[in-house]
């Protein structure tokens, strides 16, 4: 079944995508299957272990579960410090 | 856990941790060097994302309190163009003695690292740019995902 979610993208990602934010109608049962459909969109080669993903403003797992609404915020490794 | 935009001045900061039980004090800095990786940088530009890189920041300040038996820490990073030489990120424990300020501050500037939704673009002396990619970090160094592989 579709859901409707907004997606965010951040640094490489929102640069590759060329845009920070857009909403879809997507068949993704978890925030990996987020991930592995929009790929063609954040263009990481990444394995997803070494990127992190957020929902609605909380650090989430690769296998958290996506409800109709969600943000999902996709985050290229990160490298502060 | 703070993110500014402007200058990091940590003899300021260092005064809001002063305590009369504090016996020592571990700042940290971390500041933006001329090269990476054998390319020469000529500036660093860091993008934060504020909301989760403060909640995340007071999350492992918080479990910096419960490993170690210190008074005070606090942790500020910069967000925008910096140039070399600038201070990218300042953390500052207190405690009654040594050990433990240096064991939570170490384990702060780590855990900052590898956790908080923070990027940064080199931008090289040859004028090209790049994110730099920290997948070794990412990989190894993360409590809060070993926490969870281990439960």
């Amino acid at each position: 079944m579709k859901k409707n979610i907004t997606v965010r993208y951040f640094a490489g990602f929102r640069e590759h995508a060329g845009l920070g934010e857009e909403d879809l109608s997507i068949d993704a049962a978890t925030a990996s299957d987020v991930y592995e459909q929009l790929k063609h969109r954040h263009g990481s080669s990444e394995p997803q272990g070494h990127c992190k993903v957020a929902i609605n403003d909380e650090m989430a797992d690769w296998n958290s579960p996506i409800n109709d609404g969600d943000t999902v915020l996709l985050f290229p490794p990160v490298a502060g410090g | 856990m703070r993110v500014t935009d402007s200058t990091i001045e940590p003899e300021k900061l260092r005064d809001e941790l002063l305590d009369a039980a504090a016996g020592a004090y571990v700042g940290f800095e971390g500041w933006i060097r001329n090269q990476n990786e054998g390319q020469a940088v000529l500036r660093l530009e860091y993008e934060v994302y504020e909301p989760l890189a403060i909640k995340e920041g007071e999350i492992v300040i918080a479990e910096a309190k419960a490993k170690f038996p210190i008074l005070h820490a606090q942790c500020v990073h910069r967000s925008g163009l910096l140039e070399i030489g600038e201070c990218a990120v300042w953390v500052g424990v207190t405690s009654a003695h040594r050990d433990e300020a240096f064991a939570a501050c170490r384990y702060i500037i780590d855990q900052v690292k590898v956790r908080l939704p923070i990027w940064k673009k080199e931008h090289y002396v040859e004028g090209h740019s790049g994110w730099v990619n920290c997948e070794r970090c990412a990989e190894h160094k993360d409590a809060r995902s070993a926490k969870k592989v281990a439960v």
